[in-house]
C-alpha cells in the first residue's frame, strides 16, 4: 500500500483535484484512514449480531447475506457486495478505498450470488432483515431557517437537529420499547438512526411504514401553505410529550431569536399566514407595523408573547386557534423524515465512520443522551487526524492507532453506548433461541 | 390442494373442517362441497363485481363513514343465492376461486388481499356483538384485555388518545388488549393507540383492526401456498378446464396498466410541449411545467412523471435526452450522466432487476405522500384550493366547472375532480371517469384525433 512506511504526508501532493476545495479529502488520504484508524473491526461485530461462531445457535451465513455497496472514485457505484468474514470485509475496503459506504438489508441469499439463483424464477432473492432506519436532513427545513440553506449547516439551525433526535429517540424508547439505537452524523447536513433490536430488524414494510406515519405531523409539500394539521380535542401523549418536552423550550429559547422568526414583516407574515382568523392576524400586524421598541427585550420573543396572549386569551373561543399556537411551533421545530427511506427494507444507508467527500468530516455516532452538545463544525475531519497520526508517530498500540486521535472518543462512544450493550443482547438471544430448539427437539425424541 | 380433480367434471373441494360461523368466514379452509363448472365461474364473477366496487369505491375517495353503505349494498346485489342455505357457501367458494386467480403474481396478490381485508373488515362491523365474540374466539388471539389495575395505570393516556380522536371521554371504552404494537400496523399509523414500551393499547371497538390485519397476514400466506400449488401442478393439470377461466377472471377485470404504449405508437420529443398542453392530465402536467421551470425534480416527481412519459409512447433515447437536457441545466452534464442516467434506464427496465416499471395509477398517486420540495402527488388532492384555482385557470378551465370541480375535491373525490376539469377541457363526456394518468392521456388524443378526422 502507497504510504505504509512513510507516514508523513504533509509534503503529499495530491493528484486527484475534483473533490479538493480545502484539501479535506483525497483518495490517498482515505487510504491511510483505512489502513490505519476505521474501526473495521467494530463494524464487523456490528454487523454480525452475535454470530460469530462461538455459539452453536450462530447462523454462519448472516453477514453473507447482508448487502454492502461501494461509491468509488469517479462515482462508479458497485452494488451487491457481500463478505464472510471480518478478515474479508477488512481487506475488500482496504483495497477498494472507497468513497463511500452504504449498508443494506440482510436477504434471504447471499446477495453477491443472486443470479445464480434468479434461474429458479421463484422470487428468493428477497430482503429478510434490516435495521429500522431514519434519515433526517437539514435541507428539508429550508422553508423554517434563514441561517442557512441546501447542504450548508452551522449552529444557528443545528438545534433543528438536536430536536429531531431528541423527539425521535424518546419515541423509539418509550413508545415503542426498543433499546439499541445508534444515531450518527451524516457527514454534512443531518444525522441517520439505527435502530438494531431484533424486532426491530424483522419488521415487516407495512410496519416500517406505521411507524414513520406515527412520527408523521408534517403534510406539507411545495403546494400547499398548511404545514402541520393538528386535529382533535388534545394531543396524541407522544405529540403532547414532544411538545411540552422539547418542541416549545427549543422554540422559545433557541430558533426563535437565532433565526430570527418575527423580526422582519417578510417573516412574521409567514407565521401570520398560518393564523386562521382574519381579525387577530390584524391585530398583531398592526401591533408589529409600528415597530416601536417598549423593552430592550428581543423583538422576536416580546412579539411571540403577544401572539400567545391574543390567541390564548378568553378574547378567542375558537379552538383551532388555541391550537393554532401549537401548530406554529410544530411547524417551526417537528422532526421532518424522509419517509421513504423507513418505509422499506431495501434502501441502502451511509455506514458510520465513512468520510464524507464533500467536507472530509467522519460520520460519528452521537449520543442521544447528551445531543445538545454534539458540534457538526467542530467534528474531526480527515485531514485533521492524520495530521493528529503524524503528530504522535508511529507506535504500536494494542487498541489501534486511532486511540491516539480525536476518533478516539467517537469509537469509544460506538463501543460503550451501542455495540457492548447490543452483542450482550444478541448473545442471550442467541442463547434462548438455541435453548428453545434444543428442547423441541429433545420433547420430540421422548415422546 | 386436491380440490380440482381434473377427471370429473364436477369438482368436489375434500376439507373435514365444518364451517361454525353461519354468516362471516375466515376461510381457514375449503369446503367439502361439489362446484359445477359454472358456478365456479358465475360465482367468483360476482365476488369480483363486490371486490371491484370497493375498489373504486376507495379510488373515488370515499370516505370510510360511507363505506359500511357501500360494501353492504354491494354484497346485497351480489352475492344473494336463490337458496338460503347456500349463501354461505357462495361466499366460501367464490373466495376460494379468486384465491386461484390472484394468487398468480405479487400485483394480483396485493390487489386481493386488500380489498379482501376491506370487505372482512366492513363485513365483520355488520355482526352482532356476540357473532363478533365468535369470531375474535376463532381467530384464537393470544391476548387478554388489560387487567383493572393496569387500566388505572394507564387510564389517563387512554383518555387523551381517546380525545385526540375526537371522542368524548365519557364514552372511552373500559376493555384494552395489550398487543404488540407490530400486530396494529393501521392504528399506530394513525396514532390511534396509546404505545408504551412496543405494546399498543387496543380499545374493544378498534379491535376490527387487529383481526383485519391477522386477516390479512394469514390470507397473504395462503396465497403464497396456492401460487406454488398453482404454479407446481394445478395449471398443468387444468390446462384446458379452469386455467383458461382462472385466467381470463383476472385480466378481464383489472383493466390495462398501460406498461407498454398501445394505440398511439410513440411520441418524439419534438411534439412533447404541444401535447403536455393538450392531454397531459393536470398530475403530469403540473411536473412538466415544473420541469421546464425549475430544471429539477426530486425522486418522486421523476418516477411519477417518468413513467407516464414512458406509458404515453417517450422511448428510452427520447427520455435519456428530454431529461437530460433539463437536468443539465441545473446540476450540469456529467451529474446528470452520474447519477440520474442510471434511474432513467432503470425505469425503463434497462438496469438492475431489469423489471419493467408500470406507470403509476390514480390510486397509487393519491395515496403518495409528497413531502418538503416535492411536486408529485394527485393536485386536487396535496395542493392547497388557491393553488388549485390558479392551475385549473391556466388549464382552461371556467368558473363553473371551476366550482364543481372544487366541490367533488372537498368531498375528497379526487378522481371523480379529474375526470369533470377533462370534461370541461375537452368539451366532452367521460363515462368512464379517469382511473389512470395514462387513460386521461389516451382518450384525449382519441377525442383530438377525432376531432382531426370530422374535420379533414
Amino acid at each position: 500500500m502507497a504510504g505504509e512506511d512513510e507516514m508523513v504526508i504533509d509534503g503529499y501532493q495530491g493528484t486527484d483535484t475534483t473533490t479538493l476545495p480545502d484539501q479535506e479529502f483525497n483518495s490517498n488520504y482515505l487510504k491511510l484512514y483505512y489502513g490505519k484508524l476505521f474501526p473495521h473491526s467494530d463494524l464487523f461485530k456490528w454487523m454480525s449480531y452475535g454470530n460469530d461462531g462461538k455459539h452453536p445457535g450462530c447462523d454462519l451465513s448472516y453477514l453473507s447475506r447482508r448487502e454492502f455497496s461501494y461509491t468509488l472514485d469517479n462515482d462508479i457505484y458497485v452494488r451487491f457486495q457481500s463478505f464472510h468474514n471480518a478478515s474479508e470485509l477488512e481487506n475488500s475496503i482496504k483495497d477498494k478505498c472507497p468513497f463511500k459506504i452504504d449498508i443494506g438489508p440482510v436477504y434471504s441469499v447471499d446477495p453477491s450470488k443472486r443470479h445464480a439463483y434468479a434461474q429458479s424464477g421463484d422470487n428468493v432473492f428477497t430482503p429478510v432483515e434490516r435495521e429500522l432506519i431514519f434519515d433526517i436532513d437539514i435541507s428539508d427545513y429550508d422553508d423554517v431557517r434563514y441561517c442557512c440553506s441546501g447542504a450548508d449547516v452551522c449552529l444557528n439551525c443545528w438545534p433543528l437537529m438536536t430536536i429531531a433526535i431528541k423527539v425521535i429517540h424518546t419515541a423509539l424508547r418509550d413508545d415503542f420499547g426498543f433499546k439499541h439505537i445508534l444515531w450518527v452524523f451524516s457527514g454534512r447536513r443531518g444525522v441517520h438512526c439505527w435502530v438494531c433490536d431484533g424486532k426491530a430488524r424483522k419488521l415487516t414494510n407495512e410496519q416500517r411504514s406505521s411507524i414513520a406515519d406515527y412520527f408523521r405531523v408534517y403534510k406539507g409539500n411545495e403546494n400547499s401553505y398548511k404545514k402541520v394539521s393538528l386535529t382533535g380535542h388534545v394531543l396524541h401523549p407522544f405529540l403532547a410529550g414532544a411538545y411540552s418536552d422539547v418542541l416549545k423550550e427549543f422554540f422559545e429559547t433557541k430558533l426563535l431569536t437565532s433565526q430570527n422568526l418575527l423580526s422582519s414583516e417578510e417573516r412574521f407574515e409567514k407565521i401570520l399566514e398560518m393564523i386562521p382568523d382574519q381579525s387577530a392576524t390584524a391585530e398583531l400586524r398592526g401591533k408589529w407595523q409600528e415597530n416601536r421598541r417598549s423593552s430592550k427585550d428581543d423583538i422576536n420573543v416580546v412579539r411571540w408573547e403577544q401572539l400567545k396572549q391574543l390567541l390564548q386569551s378568553g378574547k378567542y373561543k375558537s379552538q383551532r386557534l388555541h391550537r393554532c399556537v401549537e401548530e406554529i411551533v410544530f411547524s417551526f421545530t417537528y422532526p421532518r423524515l424522509d419517509m421513504e427511506v423507513s418505509k422499506h427494507m431495501n434502501h441502502l444507508l451511509k455506514a458510520p465512520f465513512c468520510v464524507h467527500p464533500k467536507t472530509g468530516r467522519v460520520c460519528v455516532p452521537i449520543d442521544p443522551n447528551h445531543c445538545e452538545e454534539f458540534d457538526p463544525t467542530i467534528v474531526p475531519t480527515l485531514s485533521q487526524l492524520l495530521e493528529e497520526l503524524n503528530r504522535e508517530g508511529y507506535t504500536a498500540d494494542v487498541d489501534g492507532e486511532w486511540n491516539k486521535t480525536s476518533l478516539g472518543s467517537a469509537i469509544r462512544l460506538f463501543r460503550s453506548l451501542f455495540l457492548q450493550p447490543l452483542l450482550e443482547a444478541c448473545k442471550k438471544e442467541i442463547e434462548t433461541s438455541y435453548n428453545a430448539k434444543l428442547k423441541q427437539s429433545k420433547d420430540l425424541h421422548s415422546w | 390442494m386436491q380440490v380440482f380433480p381434473s377427471h370429473t367434471h364436477r369438482n368436489s373441494i375434500s376439507s373435514n373442517d365444518a364451517v361454525s360461523l353461519p354468516t362471516i368466514s375466515l376461510y381457514r379452509s375449503a369446503p367439502s362441497l361439489e362446484v359445477r363448472l359454472e358456478e365456479f365461474e358465475s360465482f367468483a364473477i360476482d365476488r369480483l363485481r363486490v371486490l371491484k366496487g370497493v375498489s373504486d369505491g376507495l379510488s373515488r375517495g370515499k370516505k370510510p363513514e360511507e363505506m359500511p353503505t357501500l360494501v353492504k349494498d354491494l354484497w346485497k346485489a351480489n352475492m344473494r343465492h336463490q337458496h338460503a342455505s347456500e349463501v354461505l357457501n357462495k361466499d366460501i367458494i367464490s373466495h376460494f376461486v379468486l384465491r386461484l386467480v390472484y394468487c398468480r403474481t405479487e400485483e394480483l396478490r396485493k390487489w386481493f388481499l386488500s380489498m379482501e381485508s376491506t370487505l372482512f373488515r366492513y363485513r365483520f362491523r355488520e355482526q352482532s356483538v356476540e357473532a363478533q365474540r365468535a369470531i375474535m374466539e376463532e381467530f384464537d388471539l393470544p391476548y387478554k384485555a388489560t387487567s383493572n389495575v393496569e387500566y388505572e395505570s394507564v387510564k389517563e393516556k387512554l383518555v387523551q388518545v381517546a380525545r385526540s380522536l375526537g371522542q368524548n371521554s365519557s364514552t372511552v371504552d373500559a376493555i384494552y388488549y395489550k398487543v404488540p404494537f407490530e400486530e396494529v400496523p393501521e392504528l399506530v399509523a394513525g396514532r390511534k393507540v396509546f404505545l408504551n414500551q412496543g405494546w399498543a393499547y387496543v380499545a374493544m371497538n378498534q379491535v376490527v383492526s387487529l383481526l383485519a390485519t391477522l386477516f390479512r397476514s394469514q390470507l397473504s400466506k395462503a396465497l403464497i401456498l396456492t401460487n406454488r400449488k398453482w404454479t407446481s401442478s394445478i395449471r398443468e393439470k387444468e390446462k384446458h378446464r379452469l386455467a383458461p377461466i382462472v385466467e381470463a377472471l383476472s385480466s378481464s377485470y383489472l383493466g390495462p396498466d398501460y406498461s407498454q404504449p398501445r394505440e398511439y405508437g410513440e411520441i418524439s420529443l419534438k411534439d412533447i410541449d404541444q401535447v403536455a398542453k393538450s392531454s397531459f392530465p393536470l398530475c403530469m402536467r403540473h411536473l412538466f411545467e415544473k420541469l421546464r421551470e425549475d430544471h429539477h425534480l426530486k425522486h418522486g416527481g421523476r418516477m411519477q412523471l417518468g413513467l407516464f412519459l414512458k406509458g404515453v409512447g417517450l422511448n428510452l433515447d427520447d427520455a435519456l435526452a428530454f431529461w437530460r437536457s433539463e437536468f443539465s441545466k441545473k446540476v450540469g452534464l456529467e451529474k446528470f450522466e452520474k447519477e440520474y442516467a442510471y434511474n432513467v434506464r432503470h425505469s425503463y427496465g434497462k438496469e438492475g432487476k431489469r423489471t419493467d416499471y408500470t406507470p403509476y395509477s390514480c390510486q397509487k398517486i393519491i395515496s403518495l405522500t409528497p413531502g418538503a420540495g416535492d411536486q408529485h402527488g394527485c393536485p386536487y388532492r396535496h395542493f392547497s384550493e388557491e393553488n388549485l384555482r390558479a392551475s385549473l385557470s391556466r388549464m382552461g378551465v371556467n368558473s363553473r366547472a371551476m366550482e364543481d370541480v372544487m366541490n367533488k375535491v372537498r368531498n375528497r373525490h379526487y378522481q371523480l375532480a379529474c375526470t369533470l376539469t377533462f370534461e370541461a377541457i375537452h368539451g366532452m363526456q367521460c363515462d368512464a371517469g379517469i382511473n389512470h394518468p395514462n387513460q386521461y392521456f389516451s382518450d384525449s388524443q382519441k377525442i383530438f384525433q377525432q376531432k382531426k378526422d370530422s374535420s379533414a
